[in-house]
């Protein structure tokens, strides 16, 4: 293991999460930004990877210039380098947009032998970012991952959540991993790499820099575009009281959650 | 509030506020009950905090006085507590940060920035205001020197490793005859007395001190014979400042609570939010506390660019004194009866907040103090 890529998304701090009602996007102006919390997770891994290997480490971002500030974060937790990607031409980028461009990016830098990302991001929910990343770079890749060990000869052991719980694979390097929450407990950057992180420049590329083909970043190269956004409706909360003795509630529970539809 | 902190000062209170909110602030009410939060402090060890503006040759975050002063801010919205504990350990290493010796720098700061929580002593049972007045002696004896005395009100009192204590070199001087010493825990001459049972800061530990034939070398010696007033009174220019940003950071915990329960708390109809006694009250507040802000940073500001800030850091500490209780006695009122209970918050921010009227300087004292600079001031 010489390097791994994380990539990060800065997304909005709060809770409750505005929608411009003309162009459908985010409203991502005068919110405080943070780092995205699964890519936390996974510069975290990163981290304590490096701990083991001594490999390096360097955070990428796709985004407009604040976007630095989650990349200084991800500096002071302990990332060697971090580089942003960032024009007027790749804004209103769509999952394909983005994965395109940060494959360019991960490429410019010479690539990795491990490219981590958080499970999703919490502003968009998505989750295609990083398996699309790994398709343009042409590398295998493992979703979910909860737990990740580095084996011999050049592969990666990787607990994931599945729909039918947990399940171990290995896969061989280099590749792409999508971290869950599970996965670590992210550090506080210290004080002391705060600081230096704070006054370090992160170098900036734009779409000429990384040889990006034009008409694949931005809204250009966007295959999807949102047609409406909407507030779902909460769904009704009633209360069943269930009679009888235990067998007979259980099985009366099963058949009520089954006819729900969530069982 | 719009003023400009630097990259790494909006970096350093960010990181504080999550540390805050996750691991200082479930335990506010605990602490209330048990006393000193020792594993949190372990993690605050761990994560730099003690040592934040520290230069980084001494194992130091390289932050300035503004970096510390949005440190205890962000702290002080989870635990007014914690961030009394954490201003009475740099009021105490900040001595020896300014007036130590280089010899004293290299072998304290390094601790105080990494795993030793430190104390400074000058208030005795009799002289806490006046405190030229103080009786515990320090007399030369072959390489060092001997004290004796009983101190009082000395806030890390028992959890400290390190103690700065002030005492009189000669008797026959009043505050030119007080010189500062560092004591080590370990010494078989400081004894902790009794632990003061407080009406709040309850999660900061106070105690007595015991100096009985307590021998240190010369090297304990801080600066130079006769100085230790002088050292003090610096030392709680800035210790003043942590006080505006506890208070700041109290008084917007208790315009928090008391927004929340107003918007949800029913009456006549909707919410009290919608009743002008209760808008007027969250306005007090919210108005108090903006200004609070601004006077703490731009002394801290003051501060940091080395200007003289005494009548200043005064102004601050008197000011966020009053309003913090201020603010703590509406957010009970707002809440009414559950203000009044010990399950609410309120009233342990009411019995935190009266503190920041006496200690670092009672606000009478500090009055005096602008008073006479203001007079004489052109």
């Amino acid at each position: 293991m010489k390097k791994i890529v994380v990539c990060v998304k800065q997304v909005p701090a709060t809770n409750d999460v505005r929608i411009d009602p003309v162009t459908k996007n985010l409203v991502r102006e005068s919110v405080e930004g943070v780092m995205n919390p699964y890519d936390k997770n996974a510069v975290e891994e990163a981290i304590r990877i490096k701990e083991k290997t001594g490999c390096n480490v360097i955070a990428i971002s796709m985004g407009p210039p604040q976007y630095s500030e989650s990349l200084r974060e991800a500096l002071a937790m302990g990332c060697d380098d971090a580089v942003l990607l960032s024009s007027r031409a790749f804004g209103g980028a769509d999952t394909l947009a983005t994965a395109y461009t940060l494959s360019k990016g991960i490429e410019r830098l010479g690539g990795a032998d491990l490219v981590l990302f958080g499970r999703h991001a919490v502003d968009a929910d998505t989750g295609q970012v990083g398996p699309i990343t790994a398709e343009f770079l042409g590398l295998p890749q493992v979703t979910f991952a909860t737990r990740l060990e580095l084996g011999d000869d050049g592969w990666l052991i990787a607990d994931r959540l599945s729909p039918i719980g947990s399940e171990t694979v290995k896969v061989k390097l280099p590749a792409v991993v999508t971290v869950t929450g599970e996965i670590n407990t992210p550090r506080y950057p210290a004080p002391i790499r705060i600081m230096k992180a704070a006054r370090r420049d992160i170098p900036v590329y734009n779409e000429q820099e990384l040889g990006c083909d034009l008409e694949r970043i931005g809204i250009k190269g966007s295959r999807t575009v949102v047609t409406s956004v909407f507030t779902p409706p909460k769904p009704d909360r009633s209360t069943v009281m269930i009679e009888g003795n235990a067998e007979e509630a259980a099985a009366r529970l099963v058949g009520i959650l089954s006819d729900a539809g969530v069982l | 509030m719009f003023v400009e902190f630097t990259t790494e000062q909006k970096m350093v209170q960010k990181m504080v506020r999550e540390f805050a909110e996750k691991e200082v602030a479930p335990l506010n009410q605990e602490m209330d009950r048990n006393g000193f939060p020792h594993k949190l402090f372990d993690k605050m060890k761990e994560n730099g905090f003690l040592g934040i503006h520290f230069p980084e040759k001494y194992k130091g975050g390289d932050g300035d006085a503004v970096t510390s002063a949005l440190t205890i801010y962000e702290l002080a919205k989870a635990s007014a507590s914690v961030a009394l504990a954490l201003d009475a350990h740099w009021l105490a290493a900040d001595t020896i940060l300014v007036h130590g010796s280089e010899e004293q720098k290299q072998k304290y700061l390094s601790r105080a920035a990494t795993d030793t929580i430190f104390a400074f002593s000058l208030t005795e049972p009799c002289a806490g205001s006046d405190a030229a007045g103080i009786q515990t002696v320090a007399e030369q004896s072959g390489e060092g020197y001997v004290l004796n005395g009983t101190k009082a009100w000395c806030t890390n009192g028992g959890v400290s490793g390190v103690y700065v204590i002030l005492a009189k070199t000669d008797k026959t001087k009043g505050a030119k005859g007080i010189s500062a010493f560092i004591v080590e825990e370990s010494n078989p001459g400081l004894k902790v007395g009794k632990k003061e049972d407080k009406m709040g800061m309850r999660g900061s530990q106070t105690t007595e001190l015991i100096l009985d034939d307590c021998r240190v070398g010369r090297d304990a010696l801080l600066g130079k014979e006769g100085d230790g007033f002088k050292i003090a009174m610096m030392a709680l220019d800035g210790a003043r400042i942590s006080i505006g940003a506890i208070g700041a950071g109290l008084s917007e915990t208790a315009l928090r609570v008391s927004k929340e329960y107003a918007k949800q708390r029913q009456a006549f109809g909707g919410p009290i939010a919608n009743l002008q006694a209760i808008q007027f009250k969250i306005a007090e507040m919210a108005i108090g506390i903006e200004a609070i802000k601004l006077m703490t940073f731009d002394v801290a500001r003051m501060k940091a660019a080395g200007m003289r800030h005494t009548k200043e850091a005064a102004m601050v500490k008197v000011f966020a004194g009053a309003h913090s209780v201020q603010c703590a006695l509406e957010a009970i009122q707002i809440h009414g009866g559950y203000g009044y209970s010990r399950e609410y918050l309120p009233e342990l921010l009411l019995r935190d907040a009266k503190l920041l009227q006496i200690g670092e300087g009672a606000t009478e004292v500090l009055l005096m103090l602008i008073g006479r600079t203001e007079l004489a001031e052109k």
